[in-house]
């Protein structure tokens, strides 16, 4: 049932497009009734906005490719200055006609420039009937190139008097993209998210051919209900479908269980999704040694020290100069006292600690300390006797290049240095096993 | 109206010198009323002779200094189609330059000199180059009664004057043009009705009369008035009601030819969706309840900017108490969940991120306020119903 319906196109590429782009009929149609025909004149600048993977720069592209409309696509982190925007947008206008792809390069400074050459080129390629759209993605960047950019595109079909418009494709909502004094407004397209009923109808249309389209829909099932609290990213949610696609069929693929056998298949994988969890999602390792280590393990645990930070070895004292390290960041100094000396007095709590009870170290930061209650402290927890070598001192050093500590303040501080411990909590955890 | 005519006459017929600046909020018609005028004037037999155009628009800033005047500068070469005559020329300053160009202007045209209209958009920024070289020289010249130059501005700024260096402020003749948009509500809707009429060149001669019958109806029609009025409210511009008209008439399609009163209400509330609800709409549960949990800290605190480590304990304190169906998720995946807002803007550092502090440590603000998170969270597809009463309840256990 076609729901797309627009005069000036044949009904079969509107099927075809329908096809394309599930779950987003009622965008396109609003598209297309913005378009109008080839040669009306359209808004000047159209914005669209919407969450990351929803579908902005595919369903444009698939629109214009597949009406075949004269437009030029740009990346705004590719071309991020405004000389390589403009440029690029001429180019690509040249490269429309010519078969051979070669880029005849169009120098281009100012704005200025780039409205006489554009009108050039829209009349050299017979394109002044038509509707020509320039869309330009991850529009956000446009805001750090120079002022007038963004509010020149935004007027550009007033500027060059010629039958353009703009597209800008964006995450970020219109109202932090407007200039000071104001500007020419766009029309504001928003592209809702997907639902969970929608995100499962797209996943499952990958399905690969060797097993049901019921089976694949009860693993992205699965794989939704796990994921779908976290992220709802629809590339992040593909990935995983397809790298966790594998294990799910082991049990089928080594006999163990039929398709039906839903409890089994559950629980063979539901583990390993949560491991993916923390590991895959997390990026901290790559999707090939996610898939090499499928194969490979043979008990479950293994798993468990991969993050980045225990493939750290330090050496004894090291380990201990960082543990004093964190205990100086994160105690005051008034607590010293009471942890590490044998014989300790009580500690009056005054007016001033009472009042700041609620923000504790532990959440505004590391502060900074001095090396000498750095030795104190480590001299206090280090069981036998530590000779202030330069051993020691060249494993502070070397701790401050691993990026562990940080020195704060300048080089030639009267006091001697003052450090700062960067790591957390479950670093030092780890580490004190 | 009738002034900028008069004035731009005088210059073109008599050869009178003159500046005038026009001065409205955006959307007020400046560009419009600008264009009737000169089409006007077109028309009247004597100046079509004489008068030379020069739309000189948009020269923005690119913080460079010099640059700016010179881009200006060949722009106005450009337009006169002046440049064999300037050829490689290398001029001192930029008002020999500028004589230059009227100098051979004048000789282009036997006896007296050819008025020049110099039109500049955006009046603002010409402003903001180094020095005001073309302002002052062009209203510098436009006193000095050489050639019959007119200058024209259009601007939104209506403190436009402070903004002039005092030399060239004494040269501007300080006549002042204000484009309001005066009307009030009547009018407002006789605008509407007109602006969605057909005229009557339409070739379908039934169905512009079917259409023009049904604008009618709109136009008393109750709830239109409604939507109407909130437009008023809000802004009185032409823009925004060309907006919601365009909405309205993008629905027309051959099965409903004609608009009705649901359509412009569709349109209307299109217009004024609140976009950052939007966005909150399409967060993930994780994401949800960081948000809630600034909320929480930002009443406890009143507003002082907070860092990820604090939003994370709040976040762990719901955990442990409230929370029966949200998963004990690891600090990681918080952080990236975090990482997303801060991508969205959302939540914003209040300073850059230097190798200093930790990135759980930088301190950040929330750029919603409450409402807007309440009425977001109404609107949320299935929210696990302990978070929403984690969002709405007071902080009685802290």
């Amino acid at each position: 049932m076609p729901n797309l319906e627009h005069s000036a196109y044949p009904a079969a590429t509107l099927l075809h497009l329908e096809s394309l782009v599930p779950c987003r009929e009622s965008q396109v149609s609003m598209l297309l009734s913005i378009f109008g025909e080839r040669q009306q004149l359209s808004f000047p600048s159209i914005f669209i906005y919407g969450h990351t993977s929803s579908g902005k720069t595919y369903v444009m592209q698939t629109l214009l490719n597949t009406l075949q409309l004269p437009h030029v696509f740009v990346n705004c982190v590719e071309h991020f200055t405004s000389r390589l925007l403009l440029e690029e947008i001429l180019i690509q206008l040249q490269n429309r006609s010519s078969e051979t792809k070669e880029a005849a390069h169009v120098p281009c400074d100012t704005f200025n420039d780039f409205v006489r050459l554009f009108k050039q080129a829209i009349v050299s390629q017979d394109l002044q009937d038509e509707t020509f759209y320039i869309v330009l993605d991850r529009a956000e960047q446009l805001r750090e190139m120079e002022a007038n950019v963004l509010p020149a595109f935004l007027r550009l079909q007033e500027l060059t008097a010629r039958n353009v418009t703009v597209v800008l494709l964006s995450e970020i909502v219109w109202e932090l993209f407007r200039p000071n004094t104001g500007c020419f407004e766009p029309f504001t397209l928003y592209f809702p998210d997907y639902s969970i009923g929608h995100l499962q109808k797209i996943l499952c249309q990958n399905h690969p051919p060797e097993y049901s389209a019921d089976f694949y829909a009860a693993y992205i099932n699965i794989l939704l209900g796990v994921f779908y609290m976290v992220c709802r990213d629809l590339k992040e949610l593909q990935h995983l479908a397809a790298l966790n696609f594998s294990k799910y069929c082991e049990p089928v693929v080594r006999g163990e269980a039929n398709e039906r056998d839903t409890r089994k298949l559950w629980k063979n994988i539901e583990p390993h999704l949560k491991k993916a969890m923390q590991t895959v999602y997390l990026r901290e390792i790559s999707s090939s040694q996610w898939e090499r280590l499928q194969h490979n393990e043979g008990e479950a645990g293994q798993l468990k020290g991969l993050s980045a930070h225990a493939h750290v070895e330090l050496p004894y004292y090291s380990k201990f100069l960082l543990i004093a390290a964190y205990l100086a960041s994160y105690n005051p100094v008034r607590t010293d006292k009471r942890f590490f000396l044998k014989h300790h007095g009580k500690i009056k709590k005054t007016n001033f600690m009472k009042k700041h009870e609620k923000t504790s170290n532990h959440l505004l930061g590391p502060k900074p300390f001095p090396l000498d209650r750095l030795l104190a402290i480590l001299y206090s927890i280090v069981d036998n006797r530590v000779a202030p070598t330069a051993n020691i001192f060249s494993q502070i050093t070397s701790l401050v290049t691993l990026q562990l500590l940080s020195m704060v303040g300048n080089n030639d501080q009267l006091d001697g240095p003052r450090y700062k411990c960067t790591v957390s909590l479950d670093f030092i955890r780890a580490i004190a096993r | 109206h009738r002034h900028l005519l008069e004035l731009l006459k005088r210059t073109t017929i008599h050869g009178e010198s003159n500046s005038a600046l026009i001065i409205g909020p955006r959307g007020s018609g400046k560009t419009a009323l600008l264009n009737h005028v000169l089409k006007d004037l077109m028309e009247i037999k004597q100046v079509k002779e004489n008068l030379l155009e020069l739309f000189t628009k948009n020269h923005f800033l690119s913080g460079l200094l010099q640059t700016n005047d010179k881009v200006a500068l060949k722009e106005i070469t450009r337009q006169l189609r002046l440049e064999n005559v300037v050829g490689d020329k290398v001029f001192g300053s930029f008002a020999e330059n500028l004589a230059f160009l009227l100098e051979a202007l004048r000789k282009g045209n036997r006896t007296s000199s050819c008025p020049v209209l110099f039109i500049l958009d955006e009046f603002d920024l010409f402003v903001h180059h180094k020095n005001q070289t073309l302002l002052y020289n062009l209203f510098d010249i436009s006193q000095s009664a050489q050639t019959p130059v007119t200058v024209i501005g259009l601007t939104c700024r209506r403190d436009i004057l402070e903004l002039f260096e005092k030399r060239v402020k004494s040269r501007f003749s300080h006549r002042q043009i204000y484009v309001l948009n005066s009307f009030d509500f009547k009018q407002y809707i006789k605008i509407f009705k007109e602006q969605l009429s057909l005229p009557a060149g339409f070739p379908d001669e039934t169905f512009a009369q079917k259409w023009n019958n049904n604008v009618q109806r709109l136009s008393v029609d109750k709830t239109v008035n409604d939507v109407l009025q909130n437009l008023f409210h809000y802004t009185k511009d032409m823009r925004s009601l060309h907006f919601l008209l365009m909405l309205a008439v993008s629905n027309v399609t051959v099965h409903h030819p004609l608009i009705t009163a649901s359509d412009l209400q569709e349109a209307s509330k299109q217009y004024r969706m609140d976009s950052k609800a939007n966005i909150v709409h399409g967060l993930s549960v994780l994401e949800i309840c960081l948000i809630i949990a600034m909320k929480h800290l930002n009443d406890v605190y009143e507003g002082e900017p907070f860092n990820f480590q604090m939003v994370y304990n709040e976040f762990q304190k719901f955990i442990q108490r409230k929370a029966h169906c949200m998963y004990n998720f690891e600090k990681p995946v918080v952080m990236k969940a975090f990482e997303h807002l801060l991508q969205l803007e959302l939540v914003k550092p209040i300073e850059k991120p230097s190798v200093r502090t930790q990135r759980e440590y930088l301190l950040m603000k929330l750029l919603l306020d409450n409402t807007q998170i309440m009425d977001a969270l109404q609107a949320y597809p299935n929210c696990p119903t302990d978070v929403k009463q984690w969002a709405t309840s007071s902080l009685s256990w802290l």
